[in-house]
């Protein structure tokens, strides 16, 4: 039988696995991938809640969240583009014109 | 069950995003050269936007299901983001011409993140302050990066969006766990589902509670990094150092504030049986946050970094009042906000007109002898740095004021000292520049400076307003005292 805890403990795993990407990629891409297992850790969250609770406003959060990280992704990868233009680089740590 | 659709209630966000959309469609069929006056359609959206919100001081309606609420509290915070975008627009016209990135969608793109900073004023609903904040940080994204051939823009746009989506994500799972302990998104269903609990008649399991207080640390710091609190606030000399600079302008007082906004709801609304955790979590990061703030401050020549420090320690001013929120309720909040967004805009107006093409000229060395060169801006810089420092007969000064003497009030002494401490500190790098500007030689020849036309009017906005705040503050007090969140 697999209950909510199950999911809560998936979706940690998920959000440490979005945590440490975030934290110890230099890859821009690889970062952005991180950041969209947060959201999608997020979601599972959402969608657990609301079978548990019985009510579908999880469920219409993630519709939302989904959206959002569509239009971020799209924004994200633009700048990546926009950056990659002038430097031809996206590794992090070569991103250091202004310090940190 | 009625759906409770009331246009009137969201009659900002409608002007905003119209205008928006209009200048999007006019954007590719106007000619190049002549784009920029695309600015000043978009200044009159932002007028109307503030006619049409006006009419809604001292209404009160709970529209959409409970998803926006129309309150004075809301109606104060939009006319003041309103105010914002108008005044960073007026800055924009003309520097987009000089840093030749006259493009039509920047206007847009400032109208779209206004509307995105007035949802998050009004949402009573944690769906709509997301999608509030997510409009405005995609938007803000896009304008840090606008600049696209500079790689130094390219790069704080880059910082910005990981690091706000990052922190958004964190938002999200706090989100995520107060709606699982309290099984709704509404502020006030939650509210009642924790009063409820903790008056006994639910008791809160261990479970819910380890949830709520979970929810609670991620939801500070989804918005500590937004309102750029210590220790979230690595990115904010970066990115606002990179970005150009009517865009700094915009980030240092329009997102922030929102994000004050917001959270200051969240609180007081959902979650005052959870006072006394996030007042304590929010009395160390006030400390934090104005200390860090304010000494980084000092040692920075950079005068848009130096102002981007200050905005942190103007943060956790705020955040003192946040910390307080119980027993002060918004009105010192918003009363120093206001004061915050006139001296702030004011002193990056100036930073902006003297740094010239490409901006060059942003170091200290660079103001030696200008207050001879360029007396009126240098006044103006002077004025606002002064106000932001805090001295009397200023906005910054009566904001200080009212904040800590009700802080005090309020029984934290504590907190108030360490921020009299820090405004002592703050004086040292606000006087700096004006030493500069009056009582040193230029070491290189007098710069030529054009003051173009809607900087002039952006100055005399924020000069007047610093001065009308410092010297008859008692009207706008009074709007603040009347723009009070409903405890109930």
């Amino acid at each position: 039988m697999i209950t909510t805890s199950h999911y809560l403990i998936l979706s940690t795993i998920i959000l440490t696995i979005g945590i440490v990407g975030v934290l110890t990629r230099r890859n821009v891409l690889i970062v952005l991938m991180s950041i969209e297992l947060i959201f999608n850790a997020v979601n599972i969250n959402l969608v657990a809640f609301s079978k548990q609770l019985q009510n579908t406003i999880g469920q219409v959060f993630v519709v939302f969240v989904i959206t959002v990280a569509a239009a971020e992704a799209a924004v994200g990868l633009g700048i990546v583009i926009a950056l990659f233009r002038n430097k031809e680089k996206i590794n992090l740590d070569e991103i250091d014109l202004l310090k940190w | 069950m009625s759906l409770e659709i009331s246009y009137w209630a969201v009659i900002p966000e409608i002007v905003l995003s119209l205008a928006g959309i209009v200048i999007m469609l006019l954007a590719p069929i106007v000619e190049p050269e002549s784009r920029g006056r695309l600015g000043y359609l978009a200044f009159i959206g932002t007028v109307l936007a503030g006619a049409a919100t006006a009419p809604l001081w001292n209404k009160s309606m709970v529209a959409f299901n409970g998803m926006i609420t129309v309150d004075n509290y809301g109606t104060f915070l939009r006319l003041i983001f309103i105010l914002i975008a108008a005044l960073s627009i007026l800055l924009s016209v003309h520097f987009n011409r000089r840093e030749e990135i006259n493009h039509g969608e920047y206007f847009a793109l400032i109208l779209f993140a206004t509307a995105g900073m007035s949802l998050m004023a009004a949402g009573t609903d944690l769906i709509i302050i997301f999608l509030g904040l997510e409009i405005l940080s995609i938007a803000t994204y896009v304008l840090a990066g606008f600049k696209r051939s500079d790689v130094k823009s390219n790069e704080s746009s880059l910082k910005y969006f990981l690091l706000g989506s990052f922190s958004t994500a964190f938002l999200l799972y706090g989100i995520a766990f107060a709606y699982g302990a309290t099984g709704s998104t509404n502020l006030q269903n939650i509210r009642q589902a924790l009063g409820a609990a903790t008056q006994g008649t639910r008791l809160l399991g261990p479970q819910t509670n380890t949830l709520l207080l979970l929810s609670l640390a991620l939801l500070i710091a989804g918005f500590g990094f937004k309102v750029a609190t210590v220790p979230f606030h690595i990115w904010t000399p970066d990115v606002y150092e990179g970005a150009p600079t009517p865009v700094t302008t915009f980030m240092a007082v329009g997102p922030k504030a929102a994000g004050f906004a917001a959270f200051l709801r969240l609180l007081l609304t959902a979650m005052p049986a959870y006072h006394w955790y996030w007042a304590g979590i929010l009395w160390i990061l006030a400390a934090l946050t104005m200390t860090l703030g304010n000494v980084v401050a000092l040692v920075q020549p950079n005068l848009k970094r130096m102002l981007a420090y200050s905005s942190i320690a103007h943060a956790g001013y705020i955040l003192i009042g946040m910390a307080a929120g119980r027993e002060l309720n918004a009105s010192p909040i918003l009363f120093y906000i206001l004061a915050y967004t006139l001296m702030s805009v004011g002193a990056f107006a100036v930073v902006l007109t003297v740094s010239g093409k490409g901006d060059l000229r942003v170091n200290l060395d660079d103001y030696a002898g200008l207050g001879f060169q360029q007396p009126v801006l240098s006044f103006a810089l002077s004025l606002c740095l002064l106000s932001l420092a805090g001295i009397p007969l200023t906005a910054g000064f009566m904001g200080k004021f009212y904040l800590f003497t009700t802080a005090v009030q309020a029984g934290y002494v504590g907190l108030v000292i360490i921020a009299a401490l820090n405004s002592v500190v703050s004086v040292f790098y606000y006087v700096r520049p004006v030493i500069y500007m009056f009582m040193r030689e230029s070491t290189s020849p007098a710069p030529e400076i054009s003051v173009p036309v809607p900087v002039i009017i952006t100055l005399i906005i924020t000069t007047i307003g610093t001065l009308w705040l410092g010297i008859f503050p008692a009207g706008f007090i009074q709007l603040a005292k009347e723009s009070l969140l409903a405890l109930k």
